[in-house]
């Protein structure tokens, strides 16, 4: 016993060690740019709350072409927040029994996609019905 | 005859008698297309350096005993195979996230204190004499936790979780899913109980889906399954609380 | 053994987490693109649409639902990723990343109450 003496490693740059996590990481850190967006239309509420000229404001820096850069880019961040969402989806829900069978998670995922897609086309539709 | 192939193998040595950091040895050694790791390394234990410690035991991936870091991955040595590994080097170390006892051997006090915690056992719903006979189930019944109940402990799935590797108080990925075992099986009585450890602060709150765990297991356990199916139900209870009529 | 008050900021990221994954791309797409490049009508994404959508009830849900979800979605997943990165600075990280989703959820819901229906 006396000769015992565990050697702990070290955690540091943990997320280096294995591609695995740093996929993991690059979707936690989609947090951050739904944080930034979230706060874009949080203060898009507050001009529109003081008034036509304020708003217009608002409105003119997103029409700003680093805005519009920023905003392609948050789309793509979103998009990958959404592939990864769907597709840890078949551990984080409790397993869907079809027919005696358990879904496959691939199946899962699938359908988490085809949802959002259908969600989106349809948000989309109706900012353009709206708009007609 | 052919050429026998040879490949390298770089093992993580800790010898704590020799009050040294960890190092680096290599070797290369003959090996067949049947060989694995685990019969790599006892080819170096037995002729090229007899103070090599690691673990095994059956070497039919049964007794998760095995596990190491093969590559960088949690793995079983015993069914591992050099040839998957050609040309080399291979790359071998123990368990992550657990401390190092000597060389690939890790120091499991950890895991099976909280072994014991789960209550890894039936705890009849309702006690049954000798003569009233076994406890029955369904086929549907054992469906429910079946899956979770072929984990052979090998702890591969915790070398895969980078939260028990920050925070070694969280219970952990294959404990979990053998706590769901028994809280799923419908002979069980202790399933409140053991709900206690999966709503504390040490239960399944650490995990952050990272799902890992679920990719090493030599088992098709999907214990990130068994956490998060938890943190659903331990969720509803922490609501449940504040409905009329409950507590 | 203490029990987690984590179930109450999962339940708040999981809903974040499932609304941006089914509309956040779209919501960027139409508010940050195709509205500033007028490719939608002016009026849509002008002042007057956009006050008469945050005064009709739906409208107004939906709005508080995305900023308020969206930031509990992006706390939560912060203040793990602060533990993720070896910051283990506890309470401070906690009250900060929640605490902004708090304080944003009660000025977006002020405000959007403000704009009156
Ligand atoms: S869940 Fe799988 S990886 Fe984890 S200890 Fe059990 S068998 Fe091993
Ligand atoms: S030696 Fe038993 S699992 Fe490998």
């Amino acid at each position: 016993m006396a000769l015992r003496r565990t050697y702990v490693r070290s955690m540091d740059g943990w997320w280096r060690r294995d591609p695995f996590f740093i996929h993991y990481m690059a979707r936690e850190a989609t947090a951050v740019f739904v944080v930034a967006y979230a706060l874009i239309l949080l203060a898009g509420v507050i001009r529109l709350s003081q008034g036509e000229a304020a708003f217009g404001e608002w409105l003119e820096g997103l029409a700003n072409p680093w805005s519009i850069a920023f905003h392609v880019a948050l789309c793509a961040i979103f998009a990958y927040h959404t592939w990864s969402w769907f597709r840890i989806m078949p551990k984080t829900m409790p397993p869907v029994v079809v027919g005696g069978r358990r879904l496959p998670g691939a199946a899962i995922t699938a359908l988490g996609l085809a949802a959002a897609a259908i969600a989106s086309a349809a948000f989309v539709a109706f900012v353009a019905w709206l708009a007609s | 005859m052919p050429e026998p192939r040879t490949i390298t193998v770089e093992v993580l040595r800790y010898q704590p008698a020799k009050g040294t950091n960890p190092y680096v040895d290599r070797w290369t050694i003959p090996y067949t297309e049947d060989m694995s790791v685990l019969q790599g390394l006892q080819y170096i234990k037995d002729t090229l350096d007899g103070s090599l410690t690691f673990r095994w035991s059956c070497r039919m991936a049964i007794c998760g005993s095995c596990g190491m870091m093969i590559g960088g991955v949690p793995k079983l040595a015993c069914r591992t195979f050099l040839r998957d590994l050609a040309p080399g080097p291979v790359r071998v170390e123990a368990l992550a996230h657990f401390p190092i006892e000597r060389d690939l051997v890790v120091d499991a006090e950890d895991f099976v204190g909280k072994l014991e915690r789960i209550k890894p056992w039936i705890e009849p719903r309702e006690p049954r004499t000798l003569e009233e006979g076994p406890y029955t189930q369904t086929p549907a019944q054992l469906a429910r936790y079946e899956s979770f109940s072929h984990c052979i402990n090998c702890m591969l799935c915790y070398s895969a979780c980078p939260q028990y590797g920050l925070n070694p108080d969280f219970l952990g990925p294959g404990l979990t899913a053998l706590l769901h075992r028994y809280n799923s099986d419908s002979r069980d009585g202790a399933s409140a109980e053991r709900m206690q450890l999966v709503h504390s602060e040490e239960g399944v709150w650490s995990c952050t889906a990272v799902g890992y765990c679920s990719e090493v297991c030599p088992k098709q356990v999907d214990p990130a399954n068994a956490v998060n199916v938890n943190k659903t139900a331990s969720a509803i209870d922490w609501f449940a609380r504040f409905l009329p009529g409950k507590r | 053994m203490k029990r987690s008050n984590q179930p109450v900021f999962w339940v708040l990221f999981g809903a974040g987490g499932m609304l941006s994954a089914l509309l956040g791309a779209a919501l960027v797409f139409v508010t940050g693109i195709a509205a500033p490049l007028h490719w939608l009508p002016t009026r849509t994404m002008g002042y007057e649409g956009v006050l008469a959508f945050c005064r009709n009830g739906a409208g107004k849900a939906f709005v508080f639902a995305v900023i308020s979800l969206f930031l509990w979605h992006g706390a939560h997943r912060i203040y793990h990723s602060l533990h993720d990165l070896g910051l283990h600075t506890g309470m401070v990280a906690k009250a900060a990343c929640y605490g902004l989703a708090a304080a944003a959820t009660i000025l977006a819901a002020a405000t959007l109450l403000q704009l009156g229906f």
